[in-house]
């Protein structure tokens, strides 16, 4: 969708400015509210795709105004609230007043380091031969689903030139939405920084952008 | 709106703000349902904070520099080079090495949301998350080193990783001249995060010197 968060060649927010001796969390609540993103999300109850999906739906002014744990949170909720795990009454309350529903595990602290090394592979046994090849010439498609999409706006009818071949991997268009895996070729597609910012752009820049069998055409 | 339940709550909430009281809220509720293990998230914690971080794409970066062999494997195959290193998991299960070159810089982002890989790396700064770097990076990558303090020869490449699928991008920066003899633990110590992410260039041994002094 063309949310807030396809922040790709968009002006005006200024220089990028770094903290001194930034500390991992900024206070106890990001910790939490990081944990609590990662231990719901061993659950079961829905996938990266849906999670990154949760996050880009919020409104624009408040996705630009918010931290990045503050989005996690928000994005949090919203997916609780969504599947009936916790209602917005509960978080008001701070308690729980309705029985739980039911989730496919729980994630104990024995076994985080187990569950964080094994983390979650993407890649999935091809069913068809990749359409493209190294040194192809593509067309990323002009589309603007509503839904979610990793194809960036700004790369979206440029040319670019396939330079790697992935493998096959979880299509996040679908799972994000709880219709499948349906795992496709992914590609690694290089752009001139002409093609995609003029003639103005800067020569020597090249832009590599891992995308999809279905984001692409054939030049 | 007010909400009656509120007085259940024996926190001091003065010093607390909306967003510190929800998370606790948040945290309660889903501990309450059994969702979640407060020790599991604890663990969670503890892992990011005092075992995964720089330090292992640092470990990896001097392997690479000192090691041809293992050089070769990881610009082939990083996901099983960095994998025998030990770093291995969530955020880094599809791992590639860009290398930089003489002629050639490379720089990692994520313009769509906060990818990184956590393996080797650790969390993101929040300068990585943020709109001024995602919206710069793949538009105006010498600003964005600017902002860094650092200004590359016009006649560099520069190649922007855009993370927008689940594969990961590590950056091998330049070994710094001057470091002929040295060890993988000493020539660890040059690279930085930054490094690692294309915003900075490995510390010559000169800046070591400085920042091990200051």
């Amino acid at each position: 969708m063309n949310g807030a968060q396809d922040l790709g060649g968009m002006m005006g927010f200024g220089p990028v400015v770094q903290e001194d001796n930034e500390p991992l969390f900024h206070g106890d609540w990001e910790r939490r509210a990081f944990a609590a993103t990662l231990a719901m999300g061993a659950t079961g109850s829905w996938t990266l795709d849906a999670s990154r999906h949760a996050r880009e739906t919020l409104a624009p002014a408040q996705y630009l105004s918010s931290s990045y744990y503050q989005i996690w949170l928000a994005g949090l909720e919203k997916l609780l609230a969504e599947r009936g795990l916790v209602t917005a009454d509960e978080i008001a309350a701070g308690h729980a007043l309705t029985p739980p529903a039911p989730v496919k595990r729980k994630l104990m602290a024995d076994d985080v380091e187990t569950t964080l090394a094994k983390g979650g592979p993407v890649d999935r046994p091809a069913s068809a031969p990749a359409t493209f090849a190294v040194g192809d010439h593509v067309v990323a498609r002009n589309m603007h689903p509503e839904s979610h999409t990793r194809l960036p706006r700004y790369v979206r009818g440029r040319p670019g030139v396939i330079e790697a071949v992935h493998g096959v991997h979880v299509f996040p268009d679908t799972n994000a939405h709880g219709l499948g895996e349906q795992p496709h070729w992914l590609y690694g597609v290089a752009f001139r920084a002409a093609d995609l910012w003029g003639a103005d752009a800067d020569p020597k820049l090249t832009v590599r952008v891992d995308l999809w069998e279905p984001y692409l055409d054939p030049a | 709106m007010s909400h009656s339940h509120d007085h259940d709550h024996h926190h001091d909430h003065s010093e607390l703000s909306e967003t510190e009281l929800r998370v606790r809220a948040l945290e309660t509720v889903l501990t309450e349902k059994g969702y979640v293990d407060p020790a599991a998230m604890d663990k969670l914690i503890d892992i990011y904070e005092t075992k995964v971080g720089p330090r292992n794409g640092a470990h990896v970066v001097a392997t690479a520099w000192t090691d041809p062999e293992y050089h070769d494997w990881l610009m082939k195959d990083a996901s099983a080079a960095i994998h025998h290193l030990g770093y291995i998991g969530r955020q880094g299960e599809h791992m590639v090495a860009v290398e930089n070159t003489t002629d050639t810089h490379n720089m990692v982002v994520c313009t769509l949301c906060s990818c990184y890989p956590w393996p080797v790396l650790g969390l993101p700064p929040v300068w990585y998350k943020s709109a001024p770097y995602r919206s710069k990076a793949v538009r105006d990558p010498r600003g964005v080193l600017k902002d860094f303090g650092i200004e590359l020869p016009e006649t560099t490449d520069i190649r922007v990783w855009d993370s927008t699928a689940e594969v990961r991008y590590l950056v091998i920066p330049r070994r710094p001249e001057g470091t002929e003899g040295w060890n993988a633990e000493d020539l660890a110590k040059l690279v930085t995060r930054d490094s690692m992410i294309g915003t900075g260039l490995a510390l010559t041994p000169e800046q070591l010197c400085e920042a091990v002094s200051s």
